[in-house]
């Protein structure tokens, strides 16, 4: 730029005339520089704008529920009956749980055993058509999946295939196909994490004697065990939040029932129902929602937490 | 047994050169039979899927699905033009307000904030627990966001795209963090060197050679978008509208919304029909998917 080097050697409005190192590497104030900054900034922001945002909106009208129904019975009561005045979310809270726990059983063993295969058998060409097609899996609307769990998992898996006794909806389809949906984030954070264990543990390993498999379950799998843990908690916390399937395949009983093959509400499927309906926006039955969605931020606010600092311990590790 | 131990230290070096072992002990091919079926388990997931909702969709794979509106008078004519085009509306909405605050964003977290202080480190951690609120919890918000902008009704194309544009910000900045990282330190240093100002070096030469890897992510974002109920439900989408959506302030319905209604309804014709539409929308994910697939293929340099 020419104006550039005029500006330094020639220009009046340069101090003392000599262009000094210090000067000329600090450059001079440029308004339209800082606004530029200022409004990305602004942007950047947005993010925090949007969580105070999610805060204020579930709290305010959850401190109105709360001011007629007891908190206590809330946390603790064991029936769920808005109509009648029964504000205790243990149910929900239980069928959520029971359906996560449900997809964990089918995703944690798929979405390793798959990470193990990518990350340490797999050629490159292999792993380079599998895992976009992995990532499809997790691109299949939640709405599909219910519809897939209404329509194939409880009559053709459930009923016909291995004769249980289950309604049209029930928690264990919800669970079987909910598991299906979150094999990609188990499987894309674990193979990461096992990806990043230094090849040497793995040559030591083998030149101990050691085969492949005892490699990959002993030495590459307990090196990227944090990993592996922060990849199980966040597809926990996907679980936790999804809600179509669990509307559309769980059922909307709120019970405290602990038979899988039963209907049960979950929180969302509750959430999801309740909204769907006729409230007044400020009634006592429309504020459970921001109840119930306030509950439901907080246990997956933990669980995140939980996973930020174990991804943090090991990334620290090598 | 010299030439066996030989042949075993052999095996043992070649094993460690290349990972490669030719241990077929009946333990190891079980376990590697165990991982190949859980590799194929999602693909075969995805397969009876595809088919078996091919399959009962198939009787109405027909134009009346595309040009007639829901009805549940005419179940064997019920189409999903309203949900469709809702959707379309929905995703010019979304991208509008996604694409550009993310990629403001991310070039701010990036390009010009100092990790030390403690604001920028906030709003890292905040991201990454932004992304993992259950989608819910973003249709309230966005109920909450209408009320405060003044409109009466959130159940309008713009209070859904608010819903979906959150919810999707936290992809589309964390993808365009990357693809922005990946841009190599020179060719920063070349155009700072040259005179140019950070904002013009990123607007210039870091945006430019970032653009596939930032398409790839915001389209992977929009496909995420596209499918998703459970926001729309809360912010109040109607599911019966029997006309086009005309604006960002229209009343409409999108998609996923009629699918969730029709599935949950008694009638066989409507379930057939929800079927179809499902084929619909997988078709326009998988071709986003495609298309993302596309453009990284094809555009995205390795320095």
């Amino acid at each position: 730029m020419p104006t550039a080097t005029t500006g330094a050697a020639g220009s009046p409005s340069g101090a003392g005339l000599q262009p000094t190192s210090a000067r000329s590497l600090k450059g001079r104030s440029r308004p339209g520089e800082t606004v530029i900054r200022g409004v990305l900034f602004v942007a950047a922001m947005i993010s925090i704008v949007t969580t105070v945002g999610i805060v204020i909106t579930l709290i305010r009208p959850s401190l109105d529920f709360f001011s007629e129904a007891s908190f206590l019975q809330f946390l603790t009561g064991t029936e769920w009956a808005p109509r009648r005045g029964e504000f205790g979310a243990l149910p929900l809270v239980k069928a959520t749980f029971l359906i996560t726990l449900i997809s964990l059983v089918v995703a944690v063993p798929v979405g390793l055993g798959a990470a193990m295969y990518l990350s340490e058998y797999a050629s490159p060409r292999i792993r380079k058509i599998f895992k976009p097609v992995l990532e499809l899996l997790a691109g299949v609307p939640s709405v599909v999946y219910g519809f897939f769990a209404l329509t194939v998992v409880t009559p053709w898996l459930l009923q016909d295939l291995l004769a249980l006794e289950v309604g049209f909806t029930n928690a264990l389809a919800a669970g079987l196909v909910l598991g299906v949906m979150i094999v990609p984030t188990v499987a894309s954070l674990s193979e990461d994490a096992m990806s990043a264990v230094p090849l040497a543990l793995r040559q030591g390993s083998l030149a101990m004697g050691a085969n492949k498999m005892q490699t990959t379950l002993r030495v590459v799998f307990p090196a990227a065990i944090s990993g592996i843990a922060a990849a199980i908690v966040l597809g926990l916390s996907r679980a936790v939040g999804e809600t179509m399937i669990v509307t559309l395949a769980a059922g909307s009983l709120p019970n405290m029932s602990g038979d899988p093959r039963e209907s049960m509400q979950a929180m969302t499927g509750y959430m999801a129902t309740t909204a769907g309906g006729e409230n007044p926006v400020g009634s006592l039955e429309y504020n459970t929602l921001f109840a119930i969605g306030l509950l439901l931020f907080a246990i997956t606010l933990v669980i995140n937490m939980i996973s930020i600092s174990l991804v943090r311990r090991f990334r620290q590790e090598y | 047994m010299a030439s066996a131990a030989v042949a075993t230290a052999r095996e043992t070096t070649v094993a460690i050169a290349t990972g490669k072992t030719r241990d077929r002990s009946p333990g190891s091919l079980a376990f590697l039979i165990a991982l190949w079926a859980s590799l194929f388990f999602g693909v075969m997931v995805l397969l009876v899927l595809i088919v078996s909702t091919a399959l009962d969709g198939a009787a109405r794979m027909d134009g009346a699905l595309f040009t007639n509106y829901l009805s549940s008078l005419q179940p064997e004519t019920s189409g999903f033009r309203a949900g469709i085009l809702g959707s379309m509306w929905l995703m010019l909405g979304t991208s509008l307000l996604a694409v550009p605050l993310g990629i403001a964003s991310a070039l701010y977290l990036e390009e010009f904030a100092d990790r030390n202080r403690w604001y920028n480190r906030l709003i890292e951690l905040n991201l990454q627990n932004l992304a993992a609120v259950p989608a819910v919890v973003y249709g309230l918000l966005a109920v909450a966001a209408m009320s405060v902008l003044g409109f009466s009704s959130s159940g309008i194309v713009l209070g859904g795209s608010i819903a979906l544009a959150l919810l999707i910000l936290p992809v589309v900045i964390i993808t365009t963090r990357e693809a922005v990282r990946a841009v190599p330190r020179e060719i920063r240093d070349g155009s700072l060197a040259l005179g140019a100002t950070v904002w013009q070096t990123t607007w210039r030469q870091t945006l430019p050679s970032a653009v596939p890897g930032i398409a790839t992510g915001t389209i992977l974002g929009l496909s995420r978008a596209i499918g998703e109920a459970a926001p729309l439900l809360l912010v109040g989408v109607a599911v019966g509208i029997r006309f086009d959506p005309n604006g960002f302030l229209s009343a409409f319905t999108a998609l996923p919304m009629q699918i969730f209604n029709q599935t949950s309804r008694p009638q066989e014709e409507l379930q057939t029909a929800a079927a179809a539409a499902i084929i619909v929308l997988l078709v326009m994910i998988l071709g986003m998917n495609a298309l993302a697939i596309f453009i990284r293929n094809k555009f995205q340099r390795s320095w």
